[in-house]
């Protein structure tokens, strides 16, 4: 047998090859998760964007763009992140996982596998809404640098948030819970600073809007476009994504290992 | 592993579900390079079992060693040292069969050369080349069982669980896989299966283990556990309901059925009992037929696992 852990790397690889062509194989999932973000992006642009930007200290429809884009690059991550949950529980049903279980892989080559080709889709996806957001008029201030910090932290929040959306795939009796419980995600960019100033929501409210974790992602986000970072937003946010992974990573390997075994 | 060691031994398996034990006290071995076929009704725990066995499930009690290794200390190297077709489908419907075979090789770290070898010796084998660039999830039940087998035998494992590997196939498939599991043994290979089919097991295992309720309430060769029951019989078939009455009077311990009109002889299953039952028999028309009834498995089966009233067929 070959010692754990040699084999990490080319176990997770194959997975990450599995996970690709699933997303290939099954293009309609891709299409509605990256759909979903392109769609608010143009409803909140056109429908919205007049009325909300005159709403802004001397906006107009492209202030309200900028404005949003953060919350619509969050909202992108937290789509795709639901695509994960799905293949997750699809395995869990279809005793393919029993037959991973029972095979000498590397540790936990199987969720990596999940979390490496949702980076990927992620990334496709961002790629995809930033280029719409980029044509409707978005405009930024960002320097080398901050794109630099931008991308990172995109890949941050998405590597965060899928880890979350394995273990949720993990929990979830069959896939239709699985696509159902990350929705919370795609929404809380609404109840934060994704759409309008906290400033502006009422007390309890405003009090959940600003300590959720999306909030400061999506400020830190704001501030990198704008090319002036905030470096406490940054404290929080990385430290979110940091909270959010650990925990998804812990919470997925002991369900692996557990679920199904009970 | 050496063939010194037995394959698999087990020894005291538990495994209860809230108040209910599912696995309730379970001792056996198996012998490196014969095939074991446990034995049981739905529900007797064959899959749970198995499932200990194969380090999915960790049982409540008891200990086992599968392929040399404890099952419960070194998990990593029981799976490195076995092969598991479970009871339901565990091949991936997405991807083609070429795929499926292909993602076990890798996982399995053969070379590339070596894994397209492999994937294609194994497609031709299990008739699966004309289908293997298809998706897995348009394969009809009988190609899936077989490429889910395919997809065990990939990294050549010298112990497989198969749980209920024919459960669901046409007579043709079911015999194709007897084949493949009979190659399998000739090549030194382990093969624990489970099943309901008496005839299977009869068929494929050197040892036969009979579990019902979570216990093993049999075990033995096919020869051993037949030669623990009673029930095999001659029925003649009489001309008429007298002649049916003279006949029973003659020949001992049988009983006549003047509705059918047929006489039943008991019968020990030997060729000598049936040729002196056959020389005490007139050539003059009274009996027009005749069906002989060895004792076989099913009768085993349903002694050993139907309770009280079937239990009274079994000599202890
Ligand atoms: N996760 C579980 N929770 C509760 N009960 C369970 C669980 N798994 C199995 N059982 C029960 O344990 C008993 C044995 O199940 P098992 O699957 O081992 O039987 P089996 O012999 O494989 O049956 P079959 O021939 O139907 O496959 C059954 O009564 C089943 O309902
Ligand atoms: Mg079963």
């Amino acid at each position: 047998m070959s010692a754990p852990g040699t084999y990490v790397l080319r176990d997770s690889a194959t997975m990450l090859r599995r996970n690709l062509r699933h997303m290939a194989r099954y293009p309609s999932m891709t299409i509605m998760l990256v759909g979903q973000p392109l769609l608010f992006l143009l409803l909140f642009t056109y429908v919205f964007g007049g009325t909300m930007g005159a709403g802004l200290p001397g906006g107009d429809r492209g202030d309200y763009l900028t404005y949003i884009a953060p919350g619509i690059l969050t909202m992108t991550v937290a789509s795709v992140s639901i695509g994960t949950a799905v293949l997750v529980a699809n395995d869990m049903t279809d005793g393919i996982i029993d037959r991973f279980r029972t095979m000498p892989l590397a540790k936990s080559s199987v969720l990596t596998g999940h979390v490496l080709a949702a980076m990927i889709q992620t990334a496709l996806a961002l790629a995809a809404v930033g280029a719409a957001a980029f044509a409707l008029g978005l405009r930024t201030a960002a320097s080398a640098a901050d794109w630099a910090a931008l991308l990172g932290l995109l890949a941050l929040l998405s590597y965060a948030l899928t880890w979350f959306t394995v273990a949720l795939g993990l929990a979830s009796p069959d896939p239709e819970t699985a696509s159902n419980l990350p929705m919370v995600f795609v929404l809380l960019p609404f109840v934060g600073s994704g759409f309008v100033p906290v400033e502006s929501m009422p007390a309890g409210l405003r009090w959940f809007a600003a300590h959720q974790p999306f909030t400061p992602v999506m400020d830190l986000l704001r501030g990198l476009l704008a090319g002036s970072p905030d470096g406490a937003d940054a404290a929080w946010a990385v430290g979110w994504c940091a909270v959010l992974g650990t925990a998804g990573h812990l919470w997925s390997r002991r369900l692996y290992r557990t679920r199904a075994a009970a | 592993m050496t063939t010194k060691n037995p394959a698999v031994e087990a020894y005291g398996l538990r495994k209860a579900y809230g108040a209910r034990e599912v696995v309730a006290g379970v001792d056996l071995t198996v012998p490196a390079g014969t095939v074991y076929a446990l034995l049981g009704p739905n529900g007797a725990g064959k899959t749970t079992t198995v499932r200990i066995l194969t380090t999915l499930l960790a049982a409540d009690a008891g200990t086992a060693r599968v392929g040399g290794h404890d099952i419960r200390r070194a998990p990593g190297r029981v799976r490195a040292a076995i092969g598991v077709t479970g009871q339901f489908s565990a091949v991936d419907g997405l991807l083609t069969g070429r795929e499926n075979l292909r993602l076990m090789a890798d996982l399995g770290h053969l070379a590339g050369p070596r894994a397209t070898a492999v994937t294609a010796r194994l497609l031709a084998r299990f008739g699966l080349a004309d289908a293997a660039d298809r998706r897995a999830a348009t394969y009809s039940g009988g190609m899936k069982r077989r490429l889910d087998l395919a997809m065990t035998l990939v990294s050549g494992p010298r112990l497989i669980f198969l749980d209920e590997p024919t459960t669901g196939l046409d007579p043709r498939s079911r015999r194709e896989l007897w084949d493949v599991v009979r190659e399998l043994v000739a090549d030194g290979t382990t093969v624990f299966l489970t099943t309901q089919y008496l005839e299977e097991a009869d068929r494929l295992a050197d040892r036969i283990g009979v579990l019902d309720g979570g216990r093993l309430v049999a075990e033995g060769t096919a020869a051993e556990l037949k030669r623990r029951v009673t029930g095999g019989h001659v029925e003649l078939h009489a001309a008429d309901a007298a002649r049916a009455a003279e006949l029973a009077r003659r020949l001992p311990g049988a009983v006549a059925d003047p509705a059918a009109p047929a006489v039943t002889v008991p019968y020990d299953g030997s060729v000598g009992a049936l040729r002196r039952l056959l020389a005490g028999l007139d050539d003059d028309g009274s009996v027009t037929g005749l069906a002989v009834h060895t004792p076989d498995l099913d009768d085993v089966f349903l002694a050993l696992t139907g309770g009280a009233a079937a239990a009274e067929g079994v000599r202890a």
